[in-house]
């Protein structure tokens, strides 16, 4: 049996996607039954020469993880895409700009203020922020540029398949693994374009039961609450959760441990703008059965409970919804 | 953009802005219809669209609307206790203000969105929610032409 030749490549970064593929446990040992890898920096010795000496087309399947947020990431995923006969987004930031894209913030052009001059633990005296280039001692230091946005991988290389999370789950990676499996054996794949994980929301799959009425009095923080009850729908006890929202295939890894889902699978494909619904959907139910006894005020005082709605709804999915095209970059 | 020297003496930098106005069937609506029936006069920067209660907008209409070019958007309904639904502009309330809320974080100026009850009998109130709304805009570049994309500086 031919084994599959496998690249990993990265980007915008944190590498949980890298520890989440190590997380397989002993089930890596199927992965490396089935596939070889020739590139993976974060794992094994290898450098971005060892990627561009490969032949076009030679790698069977390349991951790329993390968003495009230097101008070297872009150029990582050019590479990869020309190496690769099928590319895959892994990972929330290759999806979707994940939390690297919330710097795309309206107020992205003072991001290097902030983190290199106004930040209380800087001591920055000569104002020095990074340069693509520097002279020292006549040598000429070069650094990757930054890009104005940080981008979903699909904004600058065209995508084969996308695997979200943050990082991907075990079962998640696991359904990755079986599709491989039948490429290897059979030479079949997915349509294009897929997304290999749930295609229903997380409520579908979170095992708590829900009440024919779910409301709320207030939204309320885990640690706030005394007692969780295990088995209940967490919106019902008042505990933000974006379940409704967000697609399904992670096994509700958060939700059985009493915290709220985060959104890192994104929406399902019905949905185009994850935070819109969610707040459509959140806001509904807040305290539905009682709403006619509340002022204007007392909407106000519960709604201070969310202070941050854009890293609330939007902490993976900014870099492609709906209201990041509000404030349009000129130079593109 | 070209505006007069008169008009940037004045402050105004958008002459023409050109706002989404959302009424719902049962109360706004009527109170809009009683100000044309009444003669009275409104700015014709509004464009009206109708719908059943303000529980029916999706919050994406309102992110619509500024993508399709809008300046401002303004949802008007029923006041509390008087929804023909009983309840739906509560939940429009709490939807709502929320939007407003993330609007202000991507960087638009709160003036270009606002939500306020207006009922059958008060079209005089229809008239000056709309002329102030109008009035306020007048004085914020059109959302479209600032060079960083809509009012990330203010």
């Amino acid at each position: 049996m031919n084994k599959l030749k496998v690249a990993v490549a990265l980007g915008a970064t944190c590498a949980g996607c890298d520890v989440a593929i190590l997380d397989l446990n002993e089930k890596i040992l199927d992965v490396i039954e089935i596939v070889d890898f020739v590139f993976w920096p974060t794992a094994m010795d290898f450098k971005l020469d060892d990627l561009k000496a490969l032949k076009d087309g030679e790698v069977d399947v390349g991951l790329y993880h993390g968003a495009i947020g230097t101008e070297e990431d872009e150029e990582i995923a050019k590479i990869l895409r020309k190496k690769s006969k099928i590319v895959v987004a892994f990972g929330a930031c290759a999806n979707f700009g994940g939390i690297p894209s919330l710097t795309n913030m309206p107020y992205e052009s003072k991001m290097f203020d902030v983190v290199y001059k106004e930040s209380p633990s800087t001591s920055n005296p000569e104002g020095t922020l990074p340069q693509k280039e520097t002279e020292i001692e006549g040598t000429k230091l070069t650094l990757p540029g930054i890009r104005k946005r940080a981008d979903s991988l699909n904004s600058v290389i065209d995508v084969d398949y996308y695997v979200p999370g943050c990082p991907p789950m075990v079962p998640l990676i696991e359904q990755v693994v079986d599709v491989l499996r039948v490429f290897v054996e059979k030479g079949t794949l997915p349509p294009k374009g897929a997304v290999i994980a749930g295609q229903d929301t997380l409520c579908k799959e979170c095992g708590r039961t829900k009440p024919e009425t779910i409301s709320y009095k207030e939204f309320v923080s885990p640690q706030e609450v005394k007692e969780i009850d295990p088995d209940l729908c967490l919106l019902s006890q008042g505990i933000l959760c974006l379940g409704p929202a967000t697609r399904s295939g992670c096994g509700a890894l958060c939700t059985k441990m009493n915290v709220g889902c985060r959104g890192c699978l994104g929406p399902t494909d019905k949905v185009d703008d994850h935070g819109l619904k969610m707040i459509s959907a959140l806001t509904s139910l807040l305290e539905v059965e009682h709403e006619e006894e509340y002022t204007e005020e007392d909407f106000d005082k519960l709604l201070e409970k969310i202070p941050d709605p854009l890293g609330t709804f939007y902490r993976f999915t900014y870099g492609v919804s709906m209201i990041s095209k509000l404030h349009p970059d000129k130079e593109e | 953009m070209s505006t007069s020297k008169q008009e940037q003496e004045s402050g105004i930098k958008n002459p023409n802005p050109k706002i989404v106005l959302f009424l719902c069937r049962w109360c706004s609506g009527k109170g809009a219809d009683l100000a044309g029936t009444s003669r009275l006069n409104y700015p014709p920067n509004v464009l009206p669209i109708m719908v059943n209660c303000t529980s029916r907008i999706d919050p994406r209409f309102i992110v619509e609307a500024f993508l399709d070019g809008a300046d401002g958007v303004l949802v008007t309904g029923c006041h509390f206790g008087d929804c023909h639904y009983k309840t739906g502009n509560y939940k429009a309330y709490r939807r709502l203000s929320l939007v407003a809320k993330l609007l202000k974080q991507v960087g638009v100026n709160p003036k270009r969105f606002r939500l306020t009850w207006i009922s059958a009998t008060e079209a005089t109130k229809f008239v000056k929610v709309t002329t102030e709304m109008v009035e306020d805009l007048k004085k914020l570049p059109p959302y479209w032409s600032n060079e960083n994309g809509g009012d990330s500086d203010e």
